[in-house]
């Protein structure tokens, strides 16, 4: 199976990666033979196989009291972001 | 014998008996740790201070007669697990100046038990490799020959601990990176059952398959570690309520008796002659203990690798879509808008290999393609499961090579991708059915080192690691260290 430079832009822009344009055919080499080898999978019978999410099965989500275990430490974590003012996030201007 | 060949019960005991103090131990290590950086790379951060700090704690409780088996003694984390005000890279330019705000559970953990930290180790970044070399910050090196990758993605776990940077390190596992380094190093690996070792804190790669676990020289070393990291956490939702064994008091327990079970499929084609005949010769080891040797065959096994490179990269994609360069993070210079901000800080801010994993997950995962990929992927998985499940009906645990071949040299596979993923083909097995599994020095092919992998059923830690330690009561290759680092 081989991807085409359209198909490698438009997964790197569902993925939100913008790519260099010497990127785009190393990904299209790289991906198709990825996606070529994992075609193996269709020569596995699987009728009637119950799909595997969990290696542990028969755990359960667990559910606590919704009550509040934390305090509120978000000097601290917003000391990692790029961009912060009174206590919010800054992006660039989304509404014009 | 020299204090850094000692291993981690070794140098507790020293520690208790006064041979030394906890402050002489770090920075004995941490001058080595330093010395060997231009060579080997091993680490990202060294904390000298931090480390000083905790080990003269760590003396004055020792002093007053407090603490555990572990107290004193230094070990490194793998740059994965959040370190509360030192910084977590991940091994990406991405992280590179996140500081933690928190401690991961096994590093708090550790901490309890008294250990000292004196660094973070390197990794292929975000766990993405089976050779170090997609680490933002240099590959690693392997001590044995320092031409060679050490493998990866805990490459720098497995080197430290080789090379006596530290007696133990963590590390993590998704689909061989605790084992598959370990096996290149020649020093022991545990992944433990998932939902062993709780995952809060440790920077997540694919959900249903990333386990925390470790990196030593013996399998007593792993049990030591494995007791204090193990255990119920209600910040993982996956973390298994179930009390945690003294891993260290069944490992001389008997092996008379004990059914082994040899993988048909892995015994290949694939398998380096040279390695397969060190192999037997452990198997022979066995043998003389009064093991049982019987062939088992896992007919979906040969389709571990397809199913994994589905599963693990479709969880990535979700998993890193967290980095948007908003809260924490990367971020790219001047962003025209919300969009150009997402696509350069995740382009800039992500390696070659994670932007091939996140692409292929997402991919996998769009619409039309999901039923052919993702869920067929899902259903094999299945089939691996049930075939290990047969086999753990038949034996008690299945031992085999870890890896096809010894190490190989940096450069060799970064530019194929598919191969590179092909190294992994005798453990991702365990990952997918979530089983706890070790690697062991088995002796060397050409120098280098040869793994042995002892996989077990789930929450069988005890066992695997009781099966690893009568080997190594009967071998010395454990107690083999390169001649650079003697």
């Amino acid at each position: 199976m081989a991807l085409t430079r359209e198909q490698i832009e438009s997964i790197a822009h569902l993925a939100r990666l913008q790519l260099q344009e010497s990127e785009i055919p190393v990904y299209q080499q790289s991906l198709s033979s990825i996606l070529d080898f994992v075609s193996q999978l269709d020569r596995a019978e699987t009728q009637g196989v119950e799909p595997m999410a969990h290696p542990l099965p028969g755990l359960a989500q667990r559910l606590r009291p919704d009550v509040v275990t934390e305090r509120d430490a978000h000097e601290r974590y917003q000391a990692n972001a790029p961009q912060v003012e009174a206590g919010l996030y800054l992006v660039p201007k989304v509404i014009e | 014998m020299s204090i850094h060949s000692s291993t981690l019960a070794e140098l507790a005991a020293g520690l208790r008996k006064k041979a030394y103090s906890s402050v002489e131990l770090a920075k004995l290590y941490l001058d080595r740790i330093e010395s060997s950086q231009s060579g080997l790379n091993a680490f990202i951060s060294i904390t000298r201070e931090e480390a000083l700090a905790a080990a003269a704690e760590a003396d004055r409780r020792l002093a007053a007669g407090e603490g555990g088996p572990l107290t004193g003694v230094p070990i490194a984390h793998k740059d994965i697990f959040c370190t509360d005000g030192v910084r977590t890279t991940c091994g990406s330019r991405m992280l590179e100046n996140f500081v933690s705000p928190y401690d991961a559970t096994v590093v708090s953990k550790l901490k309890a038990a008294g250990t000292v930290m004196v660094g973070k180790t390197n990794m292929d970044e975000f766990a993405m490799g089976s050779s170090n070399e997609s680490s933002y910050f240099g590959p690693v090196r392997n001590p044995w020959n320092t031409a060679l990758v050490p493998g990866g993605s805990s490459g720098g776990s497995a080197a430290a601990v080789a090379a006596r940077l530290v007696p133990a390190a963590t590390a993590t596992d998704t689909g061989g990176s605790i084992r598959q380094p370990a096996a290149l190093c020649g020093v022991t690996g545990l992944k433990p059952t998932y939902g062993r070792v709780s995952r809060y804190g440790m920077v997540a790669f694919a959900s249903s398959l990333d386990q925390g676990g470790v990196i030593a020289a013996t399998a007593e070393d792993a049990a030591l570690m494995l007791g204090a990291m193990a255990g119920f956490d209600p910040n993982d939702s996956t973390s298994v309520d179930r009390p945690v064994p003294d891993y260290t008091a069944t490992l001389n327990d008997s092996v008379k008796g004990l059914r082994i079970g040899l993988l048909k499929e892995f015994f290949d084609k694939g398998l380096d002659p040279s390695c397969e005949a060190r192999i037997r010769e452990a198997l022979g080891v066995y043998e003389k203990l009064g093991a049982q040797l019987r062939e088992v065959s896992l007919p979906s096994l040969p389709l571990s690798v397809p199913t994994y490179y589905v599963v693990a990269p479709a969880e990535a994609s979700s998993n890193l879509a967290r980095y948007d360069g908003v809260r924490f993070g990367y971020r790219c210079e001047n962003p025209k808008d919300l969009m150009d901000l997402y696509c350069r800080t995740r382009g800039e801010g992500f390696g070659a290999e994670v932007k091939r994993r996140i692409m292929t997950g997402t991919y996998v995962l769009s619409a039309g393609y999901y039923d052919a990929y993702y869920l067929k992927a899902q259903k094999v998985r299945q089939l691996i499961n049930r075939d290990f499940e047969r086999a753990f009906a038949e034996v008690d645990v299945l031992i085999g090579p870890t890896t096809p071949t010894p190490a190989f040299p940096i450069g060799a596979k970064i530019d194929d991708p598919v191969t590179m993923y092909l190294n992994d083909i005798y453990t991702i097995g365990a990952n997918l059915a979530g089983l706890p599994g070790v690697s062991i020095p088995c002796g060397f092919v050409q120098g280098l080192p040869v793994g042995l992998q002892i996989v077990g059923p789930h929450f069988g830690e005890a066992r695997v690691l009781n099966v690893a330690h009568v080997y190594q009561r009967e071998t010395d290759w454990h107690r083999h260290v390169p001649d650079a680092f003697k």
